[in-house]
Order: C-alpha cells, then sequence, then structure tokens
C-alpha cells in the first residue's frame, strides 16, 4: 500500500472545506429564489443537511458506501467510523477520505429539497433527507466508487454526475410528486425573494466545485489539474450560451439564467472533468445549456412543481454530461479512464447510459419507500395555513426580515 | 359615492384582486401595513431572545366605488379573503364628501366610472 503522501493529503483537506462550503452556497442559491416568507425554511433544509446527514454519514452511510462487502452494498466494518484512523487510504489518511466523501453525501441530499421548497413539514424533510442518504446515496456511491458492479463495469463518473446530481434529481422527481405542488403554484405569480442570494450561492458553487472535481483526484496531480482547469472552462461555455439562449428568447440576460447556467455547467462537467480534454470540457458546457433550459421552460408549463428545477439543472444537466463523457474521454488525457466516441470507442457510451438508467429507477423505486416511510409516521405537508403564513414563522419561530415592531419581550418565560 | 377600505391578509392578496377584476372593480390603491386583530400572538426565538409578535403583516386596500358597486366590491373582497380563521382582516364604507379624477378633472361619479364605461 502507497504512503501517505503530504501534497495529495494538502490538497484532498483544502477540497473537503470547498466541497462542505458548497452546501450553505446552495441554501443562498436556493433561499434566493423562494418567498420572503420561506427564506429561512429553504437556507434551513441545506443548513441542516450538514448536521444530519453528516451524523448519518459517519455513523452508518460511510460504511454503506465505502466498506468492503459484496459489489451491491458496502459492508458494516466501518459502522461508528469503526477502523477508520490515520492508516493510508491511497496516498491519504483514511479519516480525511471518510470526511471528504462525506460531504458529497450531504450536499446530495439538500439538493433534493430544491424540489419541495415552501410546502414540506420540516421534520418530515429532516427524516426524509437522513433515510435517504443511508438508503439511496450510500448504495449508490458504493456502486460506482465502492467497488460495486457499475465501477467494475467501467462507467465513468469522475465526481459524481450520476451519484450525485442524476441521482438527486430521480429523489427529487418522486419527492416533487408524492409531497404534491404547492397551493399557489400555477395559480399565481410566485418571485424569487432576493435575486443577489441566488447569483451570490451560484458564485460560491463554483468555487466549491473545485474541490468537488478537482479533489476528486484523490492527489494533487495532472488529473486534479484537468478535472480543475475543465470545471473553470464549461461553465464558463454554459454561461456564454445560456444569455445567449436568453437574449434571443427575451431579449434580455437575465441573472437567474446566468446563475442557473453557471449551476448546469458545473453539473454537467462532473462525471467528464478528469477524463476529457479542456476545448472537450468547453463544447461539452457549451451543448449541455441548452436541454436544461429548454427542460427548464417546458417544466414550467406543467403541473410537476419541481420548484426550483432540480430535474432541469441536474437530472438534465447530470444526463447530458454523463452520456457526452462517454463520447468525449479520452486515454491520452487520463490513463485510469477509457475511450470514448471520438477516440472509437462507442461501447463506453453504452456503459454511460446503463449507469444513467440504473441510477435513475434505483433511485426513484427506493425514494418513493423512503417518502412512503416517513408519510407513514409525519404528514409530509405543512398544513394549508401555515403554508400561507410562511413556513419561516410556523416551522421555525423566526423570520428572515422581521421589523421588530408590536415584538414584546419575554423575560425568563413570563410573558408580562 | 363611498370609499372601501379593506385590510386583509398579504396572501391573500391575489384572490382579492382576483374576484376584484372578476368583478369589474378596477381602481384601487394598496398599502402594506402591520396590525393586530385579535390573532393569538406569534412567539419567535432568536438565540436567548423570546418576543411575542402582537402585529402581524396585513394588506391595505382603498377603492373609490360609487353607491351601485358598494356591494358588488364588499362580495368580491370577502370571497377572495375568508379563510375562517381569526386574522382574516376587516372591511369598512367610508361616505365620501368628492372625488376627482387628477388627468381630466371630472368629478364624483364620473371620477370613479372606469375610462370606456358610461356613467350610469
Amino acid at each position: 500500500m502507497a504512503p501517505i503522501n503530504g501534497s495529495d493529503t494538502a490538497w484532498l483537506l483544502v477540497a473537503t472545506a470547498l466541497v462542505l462550503m458548497m452546501t450553505p452556497a446552495l441554501g443562498f442559491f436556493y433561499g434566493g429564489m423562494v418567498r420572503a416568507k420561506n427564506a429561512l425554511n429553504t437556507l434551513m433544509m441545506s443548513f441542516s443537511a450538514l448536521g444530519f446527514v453528516g451524523l448519518a454519514w459517519a455513523f452508518f452511510g460511510y460504511s454503506v458506501a465505502f466498506g468492503h462487502s459484496s459489489q451491491w452494498c458496502g459492508g458494516g466494518q466501518y459502522f461508528f467510523l469503526r477502523s477508520v484512523g490515520l492508516d493510508a487510504q491511497g496516498t491519504i489518511p483514511h479519516i480525511l477520505f471518510f470526511a471528504y466523501q462525506g460531504t458529497f453525501a450531504i450536499i446530495t441530499a439538500a439538493l433534493i429539497s430544491g424540489a419541495i421548497v415552501e410546502r414540506m413539514r420540516f421534520g418530515a424533510y429532516i427524516a426524509f433527507i437522513t433515510l435517504w442518504s443511508l438508503l439511496v446515496y450510500a448504495p449508490i456511491a458504493h456502486w460506482v466508487w465502492g467497488g460495486g458492479w457499475l465501477g467494475k463495469m467501467g462507467a465513468l463518473d469522475f465526481a459524481g454526475g450520476t451519484v450525485v446530481h442524476i441521482n438527486a434529481a430521480a429523489g427529487a422527481l418522486v419527492c416533487a410528486v408524492l409531497v404534491g405542488s404547492r397551493k399557489d403554484y400555477a395559480r399565481q405569480a410566485i418571485l424569487p425573494q432576493n435575486v443577489p442570494f441566488t447569483l451570490l450561492g451560484a458564485g460560491l458553487l463554483w468555487v466549491g466545485w473545485f474541490g468537488f472535481n478537482g479533489g476528486s483526484a484523490l492527489a494533487a496531480n495532472g488529473t486534479a489539474a484537468l478535472a480543475f482547469v475543465n470545471t473553470m472552462l464549461a461553465p464558463t461555455a454554459t454561461l456564454v450560451v445560456w444569455t445567449m439562449l436568453d437574449l434571443v428568447r427575451t431579449k434580455k440576460a437575465t441573472a437567474i439564467g446566468a446563475a442557473t447556467g453557471i449551476v448546469v455547467g458545473l453539473v454537467a462537467i462532473t462525471p467528464a472533468a478528469g477524463f476529457i480534454s479542456p476545448i472537450s470540457a468547453i463544447i461539452l458546457g457549451a451543448i449541455a445549456a441548452i436541454p436544461s433550459y429548454y427542460a427548464l421552460l417546458f417544466r414550467a408549463s406543467t403541473r410537476l412543481d419541481d420548484s426550483l428545477d432540480v430535474i432541469a439543472a441536474h437530472g438534465v444537466g447530470g444526463v447530458v454530461g454523463a452520456l457526452l463523457t462517454g463520447v468525449l474521454a479520452q486515454k491520452s488525457w487520463n490513463d485510469a479512464g477509457s475511450d470514448g466516441v471520438i477516440a472509437g470507442n462507442w461501447h463506453q457510451l453504452g456503459v454511460q447510459a446503463i449507469a444513467v438508467v440504473t441510477t435513475i429507477v434505483y433511485s426513484a423505486v427506493v425514494t418513493f419507500l423512503v417518502v412512503k416511510l416517513v408519510a407513514f409516521v409525519i404528514p409530509l405537508r405543512a398544513d394549508a395555513r401555515d403554508e400561507g403564513l410562511g413556513l419561516d414563522v410556523t416551522q421555525h419561530g423566526e423570520e428572515a426580515y422581521s421589523h421588530g415592531e408590536g415584538a414584546i419581550l419575554v423575560l425568563d418565560g413570563r410573558s408580562d | 359615492m363611498k370609499l372601501v377600505v379593506a385590510v386583509i391578509r398579504p396572501d391573500r392578496l391575489t384572490s382579492v384582486l382576483e374576484a376584484l377584476f372578476r368583478a369589474d372593480v378596477k381602481g384601487l390603491t394598496l398599502s402594506r401595513v402591520q396590525g393586530h386583530g385579535g390573532e393569538t400572538e406569534r412567539v419567535e426565538t432568536y438565540r436567548g431572545t423570546t418576543v411575542k409578535m402582537e402585529l402581524s403583516d396585513k394588506v391595505r386596500l382603498e377603492i373609490g366605488v360609487s353607491d351601485h358597486f358598494v356591494d358588488t366590491t364588499v362580495d368580491a373582497i370577502l370571497q377572495g379573503a375568508r379563510t375562517g380563521e381569526v386574522g382574516d382582516g376587516k372591511i369598512f364604507v367610508l361616505p365620501v364628501e368628492r372625488i376627482v379624477r387628477i388627468r381630466t378633472g371630472e368629478k364624483d361619479r364620473a371620477a370613479v366610472t372606469p375610462v370606456g364605461v358610461p356613467a350610469g
């Protein structure tokens, strides 16, 4: 076994912090797009994942994903961090590998919140994402990265296009259907409360994504540099194409469009980051803008209240990225990868498609079961009255933008 | 002529506006206000500070109408604003001394009749 390498460890320490930051960033990205009365609730859906999913990962999730057992599911040897120590996992300390992977589990669960904001009961949400991270995320992570069957079959997923984004989007679709639309959806205009928050979130997500993709090399080497540079280039192309599409359709370059374009580009490059050339990354980013842009317009015309378009951004963007990885991958850029269609290997595209389809099917089916299980114990939705008043006051007893007028101080529990 | 003043819940505003426009009530003024209407106060906690919020956000509508439109207007507001819970708000109907439309100088009933509808 290779000894622990100092530079690899240093880079992964930084990368872990960067990916952890993506979850609060996602909170701001989402929180800007809801109404002011639900701003804190939406932010809390991301922040609470840091706690609940993080803990579930430490106790059980890591072992299910990266324990050694069958190729379908990890074993229990790492439950409660047993035998996760300072020994080398690859060339970094095992505990660091555990923490780095934990940040992925956290953000994947938080991504789903975009489909159910503004109406889901907070307790039900917490129970759902915690169970989901163990029963859906951890097994799929095992299939691809933990020595499972998709990885063995040769599916290329550099940093989590299927494991994170397609998986979260399939879960989001099921959640949006089972939880149901917001009561005001398609009845009245629901406008974003703070577009600058959304841009702030998108910017911080981009920065964090350098850790997400660059760190997935699990080393400070050329592949990390390739993934890092591709993470810079692909969203630049998506942002430009998205803005062009906006200009052609509405004659205005919208700010929320720019934020969304950045995220779609980041999602699409995720599976490909360490396997394709920088020019291919630009092509991939440019192409990825188009299906997501129109998927988003189409979704808004349907009854499906995927409120913050998890499916259009992460699902469609993720599928496009996963398939284009099978087209654009080149062994000349990464020995550990494979050749794609441009290098004459059509087989890789088929493998990518299998990974996409099985992830969608497994995630959708098990998400359905988890939601039903939670619904059996806790009602999924807030009361209609609470939904009208806003979830900040009714679920959290706080307001994002409180006035202070008419607030009477309660001293020591006395209400005089 | 009457001035109809309604204080309603902010989240019922859209349905009230829809009901008013359906009833052909087209001129109105809206302000965001805070008030207390007997609803149970909300308790909020910010770290160690616990407060009772005595005031809730409300929307105040002011609508100048001619006499025979008062009932239509009141009915539309009732239909759009009622949830059945304490805190739905109030409607006040006040007498009005004079109304002048600034653009034309039209007075009273003509001033509150929408453009294109004969004042009758």
